[in-house]
């Protein structure tokens, strides 16, 4: 239980120092945000919005004690400010309208992409010797291409070329949302391509990691055992060799999620998908600091969450973590 | 050298370096020269073919590749010299300095890079190669920096180190002249790590139209090959060949980085010899001490 009471205590931390650096990039950067904006429109700002900006930052007289406190107070009501592109609507609303798309997309594709990626990991380091081993140079190569570059070819062949699948929006213009048959696959059908490319995209890391692990596992004595004992193959490899091979798999799925969340914003742009990162990169573009600090925000909380339900998951499944105390 | 991985990586990184020094050099000319036949297909004329303003793709490639592996390069180079302070630092002292530095590094190991960098980028005033080099080195030394940690406190023990400090030199020339160059093997692997990282990041950014666009760079090609459709209408001779270089360069590095890996960790090695049952296969070898115990 101390190892959960200091994770928890690391993500508390973490939580904090992710608050604190988005109340400190905009105050390090050269420059006030609010200044350069009005400067870069040439004056021709509402006031109206000047202000939200001024009290979304919590830049006024007051000093940077008493506007990190006001940050503070207000995050912790959930304010996160109005929205300059979308005035005079609330950050919090903008992102309560995608944030869905994006968890829902990013969601299933990683969770497919980790199902597939540990089961072709095992299966790699298993037949270790055999012609599997060439999977190896094609996932390095496959791990150093860029996810966005995957989206563009997958546009390309089976959205323009082939015309099995739309390439844009996350759902058709002749449905209307509501929760039935036809929205309800019509979402689908549009989430197909972006969940194939962030699989794609995503699955190399799990199956080098999971084979690394694997490989290792099976050298170890009680696998050796196993197989004397004369248990069949698949007992073997999945009971005894990948049911412990896992764990520390667990550990480096969670932290790549930063990445798979980093790459999911690269897939929504070019699919015009209505989620988090499109509106990351419409917060940045209009130079609308409020909505892009919110997002990050909240990018980085839900981050930070999965990573505490990996931790949790760990203990539950490694009783060895439950008696360190 | 005997690995072929570390063999073709260096291959392919030759291959792209040497690209990258002398090929703008024989391919002179403007890459953003408009004018020309747009949107045409390969040719002998263009061997890569031509953007929807006419810009050669293969001219554009040669120098681009200066711009994506120069900040790739130039920001790993920051990550490391960071990640080589923060951890050896660490490392070495213990206590209060370790436990604090070491937080820091978890915490920037945890929160996601890319929209991080997105919103780093939002605030430069001015996106230069040397700032967006900079911005994405503040997010990736993180990962090296826990690497060295760990080597460095089950390096700090050793008797070398205690001869040293014995010999009352100080902390600093300690950690920097008689550590360092120990830890230079896994200090090389984490750089080319790095670099890949470092090189998708930049491509990332510059796809989103957020580096400079004024430079051309693979990502900037790929960016204005997605605003220009070169998609619905069926262009791929713009966007294969820079996205191609990215995950080449990727993957000579990756390559390299594996080969290394399999002469520390033996066991890691891919086995040539088809075999028939996995027990036979560990019996061979254990009789060829490939195999600890």
């Amino acid at each position: 239980m101390r190892f959960l009471a200091r994770r928890l205590g690391f993500y508390l931390l973490t939580a904090w120092a992710a608050v604190t650096l988005n109340f400190l990039i905009p105050r390090l950067m050269p420059g006030d945000p609010v200044d350069l904006l009005v400067a870069r429109l040439k004056g021709n700002v509402d006031p109206a919005a000047i202000d939200a900006m001024k009290r979304a930052f919590g830049i006024s007289d007051a000093g940077v004690w008493q506007q990190y406190l006001d940050y503070l107070g207000n995050l912790f009501h959930g304010e996160l400010g109005r929205s300059i592109t979308f005035f005079p609507t609330e950050v919090s609303t903008i992102i309560a309208g995608s944030l869905p798309w994006t968890v829902g997309l990013v969601g299933v594709a990683t969770l497919l992409s980790y199902l597939v990626g540990t089961f072709l990991g095992v299966i790699v380091a298993w037949r270790r010797g055999s012609w599997l081993d060439g999977v190896l140079p094609a996932t390095t190569f496959m791990h150093a291409v860029p996810y966005f570059w995957v989206a563009l070819a997958l546009v390309f062949v089976f959205g323009v070329t082939l015309r099995w699948f739309p390439v844009s929006r996350a759902y058709g213009l002749d449905v209307m949302p509501a929760f039935d048959g036809p929205f309800v696959s019509s979402v689908l059908y549009h989430a197909a391509l972006p969940a194939i490319t962030i699989v794609i995209a995503s699955m190399a890391d799990r199956i080098l990691g999971m084979r690394n692990v694997m490989v290792t596992t099976l050298g170890e004595d009680y696998v050796v055992m196993a197989e004397a004992k004369g248990l069949t193959s698949r007992r073997v490899m999945w009971a005894y060799a990948a049911r412990n091979a896992i764990l520390p798999n667990i550990t480096s799925f969670a932290l790549s999620l930063g990445f798979v969340v980093g790459g999911s914003v690269l897939t929504e742009i070019v699919f015009s998908y209505p989620g988090i990162g499109s509106m990351l990169l419409k917060g940045v573009e209009n130079e609308d600091f409020p909505l892009m600090q919110g997002i990050f925000l909240v990018i980085s909380l839900a981050v930070l969450a999965a990573n505490l339900l990996a931790d949790l998951a760990y203990v539950v499944l490694d009783p060895r973590t439950r008696q360190e105390a | 050298m005997r690995s072929w991985k570390i063999r073709i990586g260096l291959l392919i990184l030759a291959f792209f370096a040497l690209m990258a020094v002398v090929g703008p050099l024989l391919l002179t000319g403007d890459p953003s020269a408009t004018g020309g036949e747009a949107l045409a297909g390969p040719s002998a004329e263009h061997w890569l073919g031509t953007t929807q303003t006419g810009q050669d793709i293969l001219l554009q490639v040669v120098h681009g590749s200066r711009v994506s592996l120069g900040v790739g390069v130039l920001s790993a180079v920051i990550a490391t010299a960071v990640s080589i302070a923060v951890g050896l630092v660490g490392g070495y002292f213990g206590g209060v300095v370790d436990e604090a530095l070491s937080v820091l590094t978890n915490i920037f190991l945890v929160l996601p890079a890319l929209p991080l960098v997105i919103v780093l980028a939002g605030y430069l005033p001015q996106r230069g190669v040397a700032s967006v080099a900079v911005v994405i080195a503040a997010t990736g030394w993180a990962w090296g920096a826990r690497i060295l940690r760990a080597q460095t406190l089950s390096i700090r023990r050793r008797d070398f180190v205690e001869a040293a400090r014995a010999g009352g030199e100080k902390p600093l020339r300690i950690i920097f002249y008689e550590i360092l160059p120990v830890e230079l093997p896994v200090i090389a692997t984490s750089f080319l790590a790095t670099v890949v990282a470092a090189i998708l990041a930049e491509a990332g950014l510059s796809f989103l139209g957020l580096a400079d666009l004024s430079t051309v760079s693979w990502g900037s090609m790929l960016y204005f090959a997605q605003n220009g459709q070169a998609l619905l209408v069926g262009a791929w001779w713009w966007f294969i060949p820079p996205g191609l270089c990215i995950a080449l360069v990727g993957a000579g590095l990756g390559l390299m980085n594996f080969g290394i890996d399999e002469i520390a960790n033996p066991r890691l090695r891919t086995v040539r010899a088809p075999r028939r049952s996995r027990r036979e296969s560990t019996a061979v070898l254990e009789t060829a001490g490939e195999v600890g115990p």
